[in-house]
């Protein structure tokens, strides 16, 4: 089985501050990591691999600094890796992404496609199905778990809000899939080592296929209009008192509010 | 593009087993005062089996016309099937604006659509407003909740997003509303549906929303551990309350996800939450600083929290929580 596992590198945005003055965010010192749906995904393959052997190729779309979240793939198990990069994709929204994305892994053979479910930079949980589109394949999203019958067919357990769903489907598909769905494993020693003697492949528009109107800015539907940070509302009342006084104080207020009598 | 000829308002009315989820009425409210502005029209898409009948729940709550699509292959959510009908009415109908749920289904129907119309999709929109010209300002939290921006998708059409539930307000249930219900049958192709539903399992644990809580005891690392929870749990009870929590005590096992509160769990906005041992940070302030009254407990008083919130109590939950229910209990 073949599987390429779209991977993306972020910052860590629980680390990500904003200036108590001035409001801005302070990106400065915010360790960029592999996105954590991501690396679900990548375990879901490893563990795939794992039980009927497979070939996992990932891909990623960036700058070259991307390659610490390859090496990082390699590491963890990953065999072969693609990295996206070049000025025509640069200012991309999620369509001209997936767009990019899809016009790499149309030169390629695969059986499955795995992305995360979404980037925390972004939350948008776009890109993924937008590729299962552009290549004409069946998606699965929210993905926790997979089944697979070692010849064409996935049982796949879809997370809902009420609880889950069993899903059949034949490969060639794209799942999306949860970083809660796996704990991911940790770089083996060998494979660290491995890591850093892997060839990346690094390809620019000329090594995909499709039309340039697609990509980048100029391919974007979207723009950001304007950004800015959210104001704090106006603090309240704080009291720094013993607990039995806290209680009367809080007790007070549900009374106010007439939640209790 | 001749961005001209699409126009009003379309709203995706998401029903499951027959049940117009509560999102779908939110985004109707919305889109009562999006089209308003330039004098558009509501119009609410329903997909289903059988669905016929939740056509003038629409109409009550204000959508001036209902597409109906009712087809067996609509009966439950699939991918595809729902794709391919949407599609259809996007090349007919024109459609200036889309709107839809940003839940599992909304999450997984909207860039699948989005991508088949070739058009922009900006997800989980907090806020909506309609430019002088026409065009849909959307904005939305970005960076796990640490910066706002605001979308605009100028050239292409329609506009699409989805919103999340409990950020946009349903308006009021009008019988006397009237509005014009049509029919419309999509040509499937049924060789594209290759995902096949095997099972749908309803856990218990998941059936409560706490998005529809009045009242929310949430629980954060400040609560220790599992045994620390159930004493918020007891609380929460005495004053018939749901409760729910920060990301921290999902990722230790001790709450399940479908009740954190924050960027990657719910946005709520009870009357009264409580904010028990939570320090406050962006993440999870995004989905919870909208609640009417914020009462906050904590360890810190420099914790953030304490600059959202109405009421700020600097102790220790473990102390205060129990004596507080035995308090009530009196």
């Amino acid at each position: 089985m073949k599987i390429i596992v779209c991977i993306k590198q972020v910052p860590d945005t629980t680390e990500i501050k904003l200036d108590p003055v001035t409001g801005t965010m302070i990106r400065e010192g915010v360790p960029s990591i592999m996105n954590p749906d991501d690396k679900g995904g990548l375990e879901l393959a490893l563990r795939l691999k794992d039980e009927f052997g497979a070939e996992i190729t990932v891909i990623t779309m960036g700058p070259l600094k991307a390659e610490a979240i390859i090496r990082e793939a390699f590491a963890m198990g990953a065999d072969k890796a693609i990295l996206l990069t070049d000025r025509k994709f640069a200012g991309a929204d999620t369509l001209a992404t997936s767009n990019t994305l899809a016009g790499a892994l149309r030169t390629l053979d695969f059986d499955l496609i795995i992305t995360g479910r979404q980037a925390i930079d972004g939350d948008t949980a776009q890109v993924g199905p937008q590729i299962a589109e552009h290549l004409d394949l069946p998606q699965i999203t929210y993905v926790e778990n997979v089944k697979y019958d070692g010849k064409k067919t996935l049982s796949v357990k879809k997370a809902t809000e009420e609880g889950y769903q069993i899903l059949e489907v034949e490969t060639p598909c794209v799942l999306t899939v949860l970083s809660s769905a796996n704990k991911s494993r940790y770089m083996s020693v060998r494979g660290i080592v491995e890591a850093f003697n892997k060839d990346i492949n690094i390809w620019g528009f000329e090594q995909i296929n499709v039309n340039e109107k697609k990509l980048g800015l100029g391919g974007s539907p979207t723009r950001v209009a304007k950004s800015f940070t959210r104001g704090a509302k106006a603090a309240g009342q704080l009291h720094e008192v013993e607990p039995n006084e806290a209680v009367e104080i809080i007790v007070n207020k549900l009374k106010e509010k007439y939640i209790i009598r | 593009m001749d961005k001209a000829k699409y126009k009003d308002v379309y709203v995706f009315i998401e029903q499951r087993e027959g049940i117009i989820q509560s999102v779908s009425l939110e985004l109707l409210g919305k889109a009562v005062e999006l089209a308003a502005k330039h004098g558009e029209k509501v119009c609410a898409l329903l997909l289903g089996d059988n669905i016929q009948g939740l056509a003038n729940d629409c109409i009550a709550h204000g959508a001036d016309k209902v597409i109906v699509v009712d087809s067996p292959h609509l009966k439950y959510y699939m991918t595809e099937p729902y794709t391919q009908a949407l599609y259809q009415i996007g090349e007919k109908f024109e459609p200036g604006i889309i709107l839809i749920g940003a839940t599992t289904i909304g999450r997984d129907l909207g860039p699948r659509l989005s991508a088949r119309l070739a058009t922009g999709l900006t997800a989980d929109c907090t806020a909506l407003e309609m430019s002088e010209e026409g065009n849909l300002m959307m904005t939305r939290p970005a960076f796990g909740g640490n910066m706002m921006a605001t979308i605009v998708c100028k050239e292409h059409r329609p506009q699409m997003s989805t919103v999340r539930p409990g950020v946009m307000y349903a308006t009021a249930r009008n019988e006397s509303r009237k509005g014009e219900i049509i029919n419309f049958l999509p040509v499937f192709d049924s060789s594209k549906f290759r995902v096949r539903l095997l099972e749908t399992v309803k856990e218990e644990r998941n059936l409560v929303d706490i998005t529809e809580a009045n009242i929310l005891v949430s629980g954060g690392r400040g609560v220790g551990d599992a045994e620390g929870f159930g004493k918020l749990r007891e609380f929460a009870q005495t004053i018939g309350a749901e409760v729910s929590s920060s990301r921290a005590l999902v990722d230790a096992g001790i709450v399940t996800h479908n009740r954190q509160v924050g960027q990657t769990g719910k946005t709520v906005r009870p009357d009264l939450y409580f904010a028990l041992g939570i320090s406050g940070a962006i993440q999870h302030l995004a989905g919870m600083e909208e609640s009417d009254y914020i009462i906050a407990i904590n360890k810190d008083k420099y914790a953030p929290i304490f600059q959202s919130s109405d009421l700020g109590i600097v102790g220790d939950v473990k102390k205060i929580v129990p004596l507080l229910t035995e308090r009530l209990k009196r």
